[in-house]
């Protein structure tokens, strides 16, 4: 602990704070331009990224004052156990989120598809077979090639895998006090998972243009793309964090016992990982 | 202007003030009742006893009474009995249902097999095995808005006693024969049910599902559709005719009759006089609780015919549209024949305002559009 | 919990500025409209959910009495048909999500803090994020009545394919109920962290008040399942705007996957809103028959046993969409299991009263309301759990009673009951106690009146989401309107005749207004002052 803590209170509360309120109200833009949006409301693709903008801006300043406090030494080991606390049922939550992604995928495959081809439903759909994969019983939908594990997947796989690898080193590096260490493994983890972005994006694009396999590609391409999608957008998030931790790491806000920011955004990277393997498994592979 | 009703009890569906399930005519309604009046003993005397005992406690244990507090606040024994006692009571309560449950799911060895639509707001019927095969026909209410009124605007005909509870076209069956009943659905998911046979049945777009029952009494019953579909999930009732084996099949005759006299020979060139004429009949019974009579739809909900781009525009647009829907706009291409849609195209291009420049849309041309 | 001791004279936490650091913000009383706005006091934000619900109580209220009038008589009076489905729907989502779920967190901020001995709640600032994001929820759902084709009207449940549909509004509530969702699992994890983190030395939690447990559970099914929730409406998004086909069968989807997923949150969401509710009742009974709460342990376990069969009991609202027979089977078997441990919490109330000393202040009597007419709830729910007898009664105007007796009767009277109990420790002041017992009685008769009837009703086949019906029902339902009529006017009476004067004045309460209550929150001064428990008492 920092000597800073000597003085924390019991427990830090903070004062009155604007940023709650303006988070609500940027959030409310942001939904209200999505709701138009998608509605093909002129404005509302304006509206949405002026609302995320403004909503950035908030968690900016919201995260710095939490950041000031915590250098400022308010923060007790108390504080730091509600972090650890509050990160853990974080990623709880987001388990369940990506879960109901893939109990969609588990019951489209083992439950739906097989309903769809049975003897019964051979009354609306005659023809239809039900390996998956498939264009969908009405024939509305454009075919497709579904997508394989190699190669891209597979080095996307070892990618993630080796920044997870990356990422303990420099958490080891910051317990063991190497700063310039901690700061190049940290960096390596960043690069590794923007690499996988940009294959994840040029698969994307590969399944456009070659596959023809579309979000429109029915319950394949929607689980396809929601899933690996959503799972895209966290690695994104898990990034930043990181470039977070990274900046304020080289700006010295570390210490070896004091950076639960670290050991969060940390937690958060391992999870995609998770995340990623299982995605690997079930969408690629069977 | 209120219409004078002297509401009666309704045959074959719910009574006036009726406080509980409709007289049951099939084995499994009758269980269904048994099984319920039972749950309802148990959880009866369940309740007596506990709040027996709250209300003894209530009226002895106060302080007004000078009642003195005890001070226990545990008892494994208790706490265990407590709990042993419901799940044994819970079991019971389950046996019986089971051998039901499994009895209800038991579709084989049917003697007819009818397949039923739902659709945004009316049910399609086809007879798809056993005596009757072949024959199909939609239904729908045929209570008139008149009984039924509007905002602002009080109803002006008398209501009978199958308010709301009457269609135009009845299911028929005969009696003491097992009947399967295979649900699905056009556009959303409707429910099929008749109270008084202990059946009720989600129909589903694009699956199949199917249930079945043997009715035991000759008579009409009725139900209702009963899953949220939209702004008619109201009105759109079931009725089954249960007949006697000999009018059953007097029924299946002119059915199949009547089905031949109506069918149309798609390569048939109409004019457009006929055309209208026939287009205004399939607009009434399925366009216009949405459009509207005079064309104008529902601002906000359902477009306006009268003055529309597509009504006014090129034809294969609409006969497009009509066939596969968009959006609130059903698929009307399992509902309605070549002919229906070319008519009902040809009248909402020559209605109202609309002038069309393509003003007629022969059935041959439906035909082609569906491929 | 008898043997909770505390440490501290009152006088301690009011005012004490015993602590010689530098940054003394956190002392700083707030005053005008920032105390508010930017509120970091638990009791402040507890106040504000608090009126928000309430506010929220009364928009849901109006758009039921609408239905029930309109359902006065057999045909078409006040409404079309898809503004009444509009309101249905409305009804539905303003309750469940701006009402009941708001004014149980409420409660929480308010107590939570004050029970285990804690300064505040860990996140003071989320934790006024988790409330600032209610009104633009609220906001995005009212409004939508407003958007061409006005609110969403696919029913609360949002059932796929109709809510793809349905229009504009749709979208809107989609997102708001992101937002709320969002809100929920914030406000969850800030309490889970408060009562895990946050008690006082000494407070084991097996010492807790029951109220912090059942929220502490609550609070895990909050985070287990409201992303789940987010996650269906999310695929109804993409299938609406993008093009996907989850619940589409002609791309390969399913709609019936969409009532799975939706149930997956939907029940655990029925005892999200009834635990804590559960907890309420645990306080007060102990407290006015003067006697210990009769197995807590068991009652700790009752709770939690209910939250974990929560997960697997869903597919009871789906046994007409034709499951496999196994599936009915195991989902009717489970769902009867419940009976169980809800059963043990009953008896436990009862043996608490039993042998008490007991006295009958209102809070007493909508506790012991509570217990009676849940318990009717309770036993409807066990027969709609039974497939046969569901499969006669899915989508009819019996699961309506039933849920209104489980939710009005249960939720809402417990959240009435918590009201007269606490809001001594509130607002300083004794409400009065002759027009609570008005409120009570007349809650009690009134909910009655309304919702009785509607068990014939369903029994006799009156679908749900019904604008209009067969003339044979209209006296069932003439009686259900004038009952809801009678409900709303005495909420009505509660906000102008209890609520607002309690708020304004009466007679002082004092630190400890309640003979047999127990618990650190009856420690500290009425009213409790801005900051309580600074440094923590310990307890023996
Ligand atoms: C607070 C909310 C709440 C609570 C607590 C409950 C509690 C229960 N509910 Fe309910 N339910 C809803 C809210 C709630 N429900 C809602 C909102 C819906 C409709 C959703 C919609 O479609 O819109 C619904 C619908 C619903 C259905 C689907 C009906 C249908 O649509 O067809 C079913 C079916 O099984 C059901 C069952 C139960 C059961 C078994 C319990 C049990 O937990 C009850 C247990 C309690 C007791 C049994 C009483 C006390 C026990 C004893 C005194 C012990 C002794 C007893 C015995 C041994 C029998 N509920
Ligand atoms: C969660 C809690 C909750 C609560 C508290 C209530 C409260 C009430 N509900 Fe219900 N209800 C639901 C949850 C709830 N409801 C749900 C989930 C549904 C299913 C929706 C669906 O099918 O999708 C439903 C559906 C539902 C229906 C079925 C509608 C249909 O199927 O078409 C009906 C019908 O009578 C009804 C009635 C009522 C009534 C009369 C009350 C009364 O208790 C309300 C009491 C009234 C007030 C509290 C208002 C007081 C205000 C005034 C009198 C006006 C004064 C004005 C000012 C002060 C400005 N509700
Ligand atoms: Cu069809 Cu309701
Ligand atoms: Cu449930």
């Amino acid at each position: 602990m920092s000597s800073g803590h000597a003085k924390a209170p019991y427990y830090f509360v903070p004062g009155p704070s604007q940023w709650p309120i303006f988070g609500g109200a940027t959030l409310l833009l942001t939904m209200f331009g999505a709701a138009a949006w998608v509605n093909d409301l002129p404005w509302g693709v304006y509206a949405n990224f002026i609302g995320i903008a403004l909503t950035l801006v908030v968690l900016y300043n919201w995260f710095g004052d939490a950041i000031k406090e915590s250098e400022g030494g308010q923060y007790g080991a108390r504080v730091d156990v509600s972090y650890r606390w509050s990160m853990s049922w974080f990623i709880f939550s987001e388990v369940m989120f990506f879960g109901a992604f893939f109990g969609a995928l588990f019951y489209a495959r083992s439950i739906t598809m097989p309903w769809l081809a049975d003897l019964d439903n051979k009354l609306i759909w005659p023809d239809f077979v039900g390996h998956w994969g498939n264009i969908g019983p009405a024939g509305t939908i454009e075919t497709f090639k579904t997508m394989s594990p190699f190669p891209i997947p597979t080095i996307n796989t070892a990618l993630l895998l080796t920044s997870g690898v990356t990422l303990t080193i420099a958490h080891h590096a910051l317990l063991a006090g190497h700063r310039a260490k901690t700061s190049l493994f940290l960096f390596a983890t960043i690069v590794l998972g923007a690499i996988f972005m940009g294959f994840q994006g040029f698969e994307y694009f590969h399944a456009y243009t070659e596959l023809n396999l579309k979000l429109t590609s029915g319950i394949y391409g929607s689980t396809f793309f929601l899933l690996t999608g959503f799972h895209g957008f966290h690695v994104t998030m898990g990034a930043i964090m990181l470039s977070v931790v990274l900046y304020r790491h080289m700006r010295g806000d570390f210490t070896t016992t004091h950076h639960f920011a670290f050991e969060g955004a940390a937690w958060y990277w391992h999870f995609v990982d998770v995340v990623w393997l299982g995605l690997y498994v079930v969408v690629y592979w069977l | 202007q209120q219409v004078v009703q002297n509401v009666v009890d309704s045959k074959g569906g719910p009574a006036v003030r009726q406080m509980t399930f409709q007289q049951p005519v099939t084995q499994i309604a009758e269980q269904i009742y048994s099984i319920h009046n039972l749950m309802m003993g148990i959880c009866l005397a369940i309740f007596v006893v506990v709040f027996g005992v709250m209300f003894y406690s209530i009226l002895k244990h106060r302080k007004s009474l000078g009642h003195k507090p005890a001070t226990f606040h545990e008892s494994i024994t208790v706490e265990i009995a407590w709990t042993i006692v419901p799940f044994l009571i819970v079991i019971g309560m389950a046996l019986p249902a089971t051998k039901t449950v499994v009895a209800m799911k038991d579709t084989s060895n049917s003697d007819i097999t009818i397949k039923v639509t739902g659709m945004q707001w009316k049910w399609g019927y086809d007879y798809i095995k056993g005596e009757g095969e072949g024959i199909s026909f939609l239904s729908t209410l045929s209570t008139p808005r008149e009984q039924i009124g509007a905002p602002g605007k009080a109803p002006t005909q008398a209501r009978g006693e199958n308010y709301l509870i009457e269609v135009d076209n009845e299911v028929v069956v005969p009696v003491n024969k097992k009947v399967r009943i295979i649900t699905t659905a056009n556009d959303v998911i409707h429910s099929w049910t008749i109270p008084a046979f202990g059946l009720k049945q989600d129909a589903i777009p694009g699956f199949v599902r199917d249930t079945w029952f043997k009715a035991e009494k000759v008579g009409k019953y009725r139900g209702q559709c009963v899953e949220l579909c939209g702004k008619e999930h109201a009105f759109m009732p079931v009725v089954v005719n249960v007949v006697s084996e000999a009018d059953y099949k007097v029924w299946v005759d002119s059915k199949k009759k009547e089905m031949a006299a109506l069918a149309d020979d798609p390569n048939k060139t109409w004019t457009v006089d006929e055309l209208k004429q026939r287009g205004e009949k399939v607009y009434t019974a399925n366009c216009v609780v949405c459009h509207q009579a005079n064309g104008k739809g529902v601002p906000g909900a359902f477009p306006a015919l009268d003055g529309s781009a597509v009504v006014n525009g090129g034809k294969d647009a609409q006969i497009h549209l009509v066939l596969n829907g968009k959006n609130a706009m059903p698929t009307w291409k399992s509902v309605l024949s070549d002919t229906e849609i070319a008519a009902v195209i040809t009248y909402t291009r020559n209605n109202w305002s609309n002038k069309a420049q393509e003003n007629i849309v022969q059935p041959a041309e439906v035909l082609a559009a569906r491929k | 919990m008898s043997n909770i001791a505390m440490d501290h004279a009152h006088a301690d936490h009011s005012h004490g500025h015993d602590h010689g650091h530098d940054h003394d913000h956190a002392h700083d009383h707030p005053h005008g409209f920032r105390r508010w706005l930017f509120a970091t006091n638990h009791k402040d934000i507890g106040t504000l959910y608090l009126i928000f619900s309430f506010t929220m109580l009364l928009a849901g209220g109006v758009m039921a009495l609408l239905i029930r009038a309109e359902l006065f008589q057999p045909g078409l009076q006040l409404m079309q048909p898809e503004f009444f489905n509009q309101l249905t729907t409305m009804h539905g989502l303003v309750m469940v999500f701006g009402a009941i779920m708001p004014a149980f967190v409420g409660f929480a901020n308010w107590m939570i803090p004050l029970q285990i001995g804690a300064s505040d709640m860990a996140f003071a600032r989320m934790n006024n994020f988790s409330f600032w994001l209610m009104p633009p929820a609220a906001i995005l759902l009212t409004t939508s009545f407003l958007v061409p084709g006005g609110a969403t009207a696919a029913g609360w449940t949002l059932y796929a394919p109709l809510s793809t549909q349905m229009g504009p509004g749709m979208d809107m509530a989609i997102f708001a109920v992101h937002i709320m969702g969002a809100s929920s699992i914030m406000g969850s994890i800030n309490i889970i962290t408060t009562i895990l983190n946050m008690r006082a030395p000494g407070m084991t939690l097996m010492k807790m008040p029951m109220f912090c447990w059942t929220w502490l559970i609550t609070a895990y099914l909050l985070i287990a399942v409201m992303p789940v929730l987010a996650g269906a409406i999310t695929m109804t998004l993409t299938d609406r705007h993008f093009g996907t086909s989850f619940f589409n069968a002609a791309g390969g989807g399913d709609p019936v996957m969409y009532q799975h997923i939706f149930w997956f949150f939907g029940h655990p969401e029925v005892y999200i809103m009834i635990l804590p509710a559960f907890g309420i009742v645990s306080q007060i009974i102990p407290a006015f028959a003067r006697k210990q709460l009769f197995g807590y342990a068991s009652m700790v376990y009752a709770t939690s046993s209910i939250a974990i069969l929560s997960f697997i009991v869903w597919a009871h609202h789906m046994f007409t969409t034709g499951m496999p027979v196994t599936a009915q089977l195991f989902f009717m078997y489970a769902t009867m299991l419940i009976a169980v441990p809800t059963g043990v919490k009953v008896f436990n109330w009862i043996a608490t009263m039993w042998q008490g000393s007991m006295t009958f202040e209102t809070p007493m009597l909508f506790a012991v309301g509570f217990i009676f007419v849940f318990t009717i709830g309770g036993f409807t729910g066990l027969i709609l759990a039974v497939t046969p007898i569901d499969i006669q009664m899915q989508d009819t105007y019996y699961v309506v009673a039933h849920f209104h007796y489980v939710l009005v009767a249960g939720s809402l009277f417990a959240l009435f009951a918590g009201f007269y109990y606490w809001s001594p420790k509130w607002t300083g002041f004794m409400y009065n106690e002759l027009r609570g017992k008005i409120h009570f009685w007349n809650s009690l008769i009134w909910f009655n009146v309304t919702f009785f009837p509607m068990h014939f009703l369903g029994l006799a086949g009156m679908p749900r989401r019904y604008a209009d019906y067969p003339a044979q029902f209209t006296d069932f339902n003439q009686l259900a309107t004038i009952g809801a009529f009678g409900f709303g006017l005495t909420q009505v009476y509660f906000l102008f005749f209890v609520v607002l004067p309690a708020y304004r004045g009466g007679k002082k309460a004092e630190d400890k207004p309640w003979e047999g209550a127990e618990g650190l929150e009856w420690t500290v001064p009425s009213p409790a002052p801005f900051h309580t428990f600074e440094t923590p008492p310990t307890v023996k």
